[in-house]
């Protein structure tokens, strides 16, 4: 049993835009004699787009015309219809995101995207998957250890660290190649936010004003400082914290780090220096060269990374999908795909009693969270009942049946247990349930604040390709 | 052979150097000494066979411990236990003793009869008469005794289109452990597809063989047997059920489709009667079963 799906990845960064095509590979990974265990095996990259400069419509806005005829363009060099399209992202980086524009580009991103996931990502959700399409997650999974990647692009600097795979902190900062521009030998930007650092070490910068390298290098040698200090590799000045990106989770190290890894567009320079500085009309190269001097890139092991500047949009394409665990209960194809599903987890007094069959505590979570969010539905993610049992499972089924009379009228049930009793669990739903469908998948891992994006059912049904979104922005 | 008036003239040499060295030794003087030294504490011992007493790690001087913590989440294997010297340690080496303890409880024991009369279960035997005989005659244990054929015409509705029972196999925990969540989840499943399910039962000493005798004798459509599996180091707790189209005795072994490893670490055993309840619907439309069964 295998299948494929294709995948496509589109990354608005503050500075480039670009598109990756991959088809990933969907396996049953388990023997003939057991339950099916269906995984994503493997993502084949098939189309690289260009690095397009990311059209600007003046001022601070993208524009969203120029950039959807551009990615029209892309798609007919691919060779792919937004039909042929069953998973992947779009999303908005680094400073674009902020932009005031970006609901626009998302509109049109929808219909040029087909049928798949659109996402204003927050700088949260950057730092994991230009971890992920970096391989920085994969390496430390792969030799136990802990790593961090440092995705520098224009505008920001993302951070993910994971130990053994698993993403333990996460963070954004203001420190990028482009903050600072330079035309004929002159200052031709200078972004607001780089003032701090400007002032932290003296230097006063001014657009119109000479581009001079040593001087700029304090600027970079002091970024370069503030992205240790973010390592836990020199002590924190309230510098590093003032840099930090607004709208981000303010980062917190949960533990050392042993590896660095580098993506974005200054990565390559960090791992493969020159000395021609304003090559691109901006302070890059010398950022990387900082970098390279700092403790970050002395002191800890560098390894090597699967994408440079396309970490991110690769990171979209071919590692944002998971999918769903192999026994669910899906009958209602037609609804598929939903998209933007808020999750909602329940208190873990609400969903103990849940687990005794009382649901009014459930129904009123749910009311509220409705409420608050303005969403016309959620997914009941239920992460805390460890193997129950039949009557658990009837129980369960019971208090669900009963919150989701708070549901809008016709609106699915829609259910993700982070354990293994999704099918058995959705059966019993069904049996309550008459008035709406139910959707009920399990083994996926999400979080409250985070988005769901449901696809279309692979292998007869066996799995849906699922995409979790985490768009908090800040806490 | 050693001579024995060479052991006799050596034990006499030793005693001869004791009673010079100290004089005779009382046994009662031995006895106060020890119990000197022994000191008798209240307090529980550890449960060696426990999840979390095996996923410790007692590999000394490691290199990487995470790893060798995340390498041991995936698997039940004894691996970073370390040794003494070329052997086992203690605790490992007991660890293994009461796991194959468990393994060889799992395969002796009775299904609990509560459980039976709980579930609705009546109970029908083999032509085996003992739990030796099960062990060591499979033969017997795959055909039904003149009684149990008896008992099942009389109690079992005929022809159904799915008959399933439940059999100790080689492990009564397995049944014990799992049936209670399996076998309701299975048969509300078929409920709802519209499936009708006969009379379930229960089997004793049966092997999985015995369900090409049932289904000749019920004239069912698709017979599963929920059935205990050989325990192993790992867990005796796991069970499969083995399904087959019209299956008839003599019938290859390649057209049984079986759902293995039915228990917590496995497939949890309500998902798995969930799932076996889809399974026997396709199984019912597509009129096969096995290797001809192509999912």
């Amino acid at each position: 049993m295998e299948t494929s799906i294709l995948s496509v990845g589109i990354d608005i960064g503050t500075s480039t835009t670009s598109m990756v095509v991959s088809r990933l590979q969907v396996q049953n990974t388990a023997s003939c004699f057991a339950v099916p265990r269906v995984a994503i095996t493997g993502a084949e990259i098939v189309y690289r787009g260009e690095i397009y400069q990311t059209p600007q419509a003046g001022g601070d806005c993208i524009d969203a015309d120029a950039v959807a005829s551009l990615l029209e363009n892309e798609y007919r060099k691919a060779g792919i219809t937004p039909e042929q399209v069953q998973t992947g992202a779009v999303i908005i980086t680094g400073e674009s995101s902020r932009k005031e524009n970006a609901a626009l580009v998302t509109e049109r991103m929808s219909r040029l995207a087909g049928e798949f996931v659109v996402a204003t990502a927050g700088p949260d959700l950057e730092s994991i998957i230009a971890a992920k399409g970096a391989g920085t997650a994969q390496y430390s999974e792969e030799h136990g250890c802990s790593a961090a990647n440092f995705d520098i692009g224009g505008g920001t600097t993302n951070i993910a660290v994971f130990r053994g795979g698993q993403l333990t902190s996460k963070g954004c900062w203001d420190i990028g190649g482009r903050l600072i521009r330079v035309e004929n030998g002159r200052i031709s930007y200078v972004s607001p936010r780089v003032a701090l650092v400007a002032q932290d070490v003296g230097v006063f910068l001014q657009k119109g004003g000479p581009a001079d390298a040593g001087t700029l290098r304090k600027v970079t040698d002091r970024m370069a400082a503030a992205l240790c200090e973010a390592a836990g590799l020199l002590p924190e000045t309230p510098l590093c914290r003032a840099v930090e990106t607004v709208e981000a989770t303010p980062m917190r190290l949960e533990h050392s780090i042993d590896c660095v890894s580098f993506s974005g567009g200054v990565a390559d320079y960090v791992y493969h220096p020159v000395s021609d500085w304003f090559r691109h009309g901006d302070i890059g190269p010398l950022l990387a060269d900082s970098i390279r001097r700092s403790v970050l890139f002395t002191a800890r092991k560098v390894i090597p990374v699967r994408e440079t500047i396309r970490a991110t949009v690769v990171g979209a394409g071919a590692y944002t999908t998971t999918v769903s665990g192999s026994t669910i209960d899906c009958v209602r194809e037609d609804l598929l795909p939903l998209k933007n599903l808020p999750v909602l987890v329940p208190g873990k007094e609400t969903e103990e009693a849940s687990g005794l069959g009382h649901g009014e505590a459930l129904a009123k979570e749910a009311r509220w969270f409705l409420q608050e969010s303005g969403a016309d539905n959620a997914v009941f993610c239920l992460k805390r009942l460890r193997a129950p049992n039949y009557r658990q499972v009837c129980a369960l089924a019971d208090a669900l049946a009963q919150a989701a009379a708070v549901l809008p009228h016709g609106a699915p049930l829609l259910v993700l247990t982070e354990q293994d009793y999704a099918k058995v669990l959705g059966q019993a739903l069904r049996r309550q349930v008459k008035d709406r469908p139910v959707i009920c998948i399990d083994s996926v891992r999400a979080e409250e604040g985070d988005y769901l994006d449901l696809g279309r059912p692979l292998m007869d049904g066996v799995v849906l390709p699922v995409v979790v979104k985490t768009l908090i922005f800040g806490e | 052979m050693i001579d024995e008036r060479l052991i006799a003239s050596i034990t006499a040499e030793v005693l001869r150097q004791l009673s010079a060295a100290g004089g005779t030794v009382s046994a009662p003087a031995v006895a106060a000494k020890v119990s000197q030294r022994l000191r008798v504490e209240d307090g529980i011992l550890p449960d060696l066979t426990t999840a979390e007493s095996k996923a410790e790690i007692t590999l000394e001087h490691m290199v990487n411990r995470d790893l060798l913590e995340q390498m041991k989440r995936k698997t039940p294997a004894r691996i970073g236990i370390g040794s003494a010297g070329p052997r086992l340690k203690t605790r490992t080496y007991l660890t293994l003793r009461a796991d194959h303890a468990g393994a060889r409880d799992a395969v002796f024991r009775d299904v609990d009869e509560g459980l039976l009369r709980e579930m609705g279960l009546f109970t029908v035997q083999t032509l085996c008469t003992s739990r030796n005989e099960h062990l060591t005659r499979p033969d017997l244990g795959r055909q039904l005794s003149e009684d149990a054929k008896r008992e099942l015409r009389s109690k079992c509705q005929r022809n159904p289109q799915v008959q399933i029972y439940a059999a100790d196999g080689l492990s009564s925990q397995a049944v014990d452990v799992n049936l209670r969540d399996i076998l309701p989840a299975l048969m509300d499943g078929l409920q709802d597809y519209g499936i009708s399910t006969g009379t379930p039962f229960f089997l004793r000493f049966g092997r999985m063989p015995a369900m090409d005798e049932i289904s000749e004798l019920l004239g069912a459509e698709v017979t599963c047997v929920l059935v205990g599996e050989r325990p192993g180091l790992a867990t005796a707790n796991s069970m499969s059920a083995y399904i087959a189209y019209k299956a008839t005795v003599g019938m290859p072994e390649a057209r049984r489709t079986v759902v293995s490893n039915i228990h917590s670490g496995g497939i949890p055993a309500v998902e798995a009667g969930a799932h076996i309840a889809g399974l026997l619907k396709t199984i019912l439309e597509r009129k096969q079963s096995g290797v001809d069964l192509q999912l």
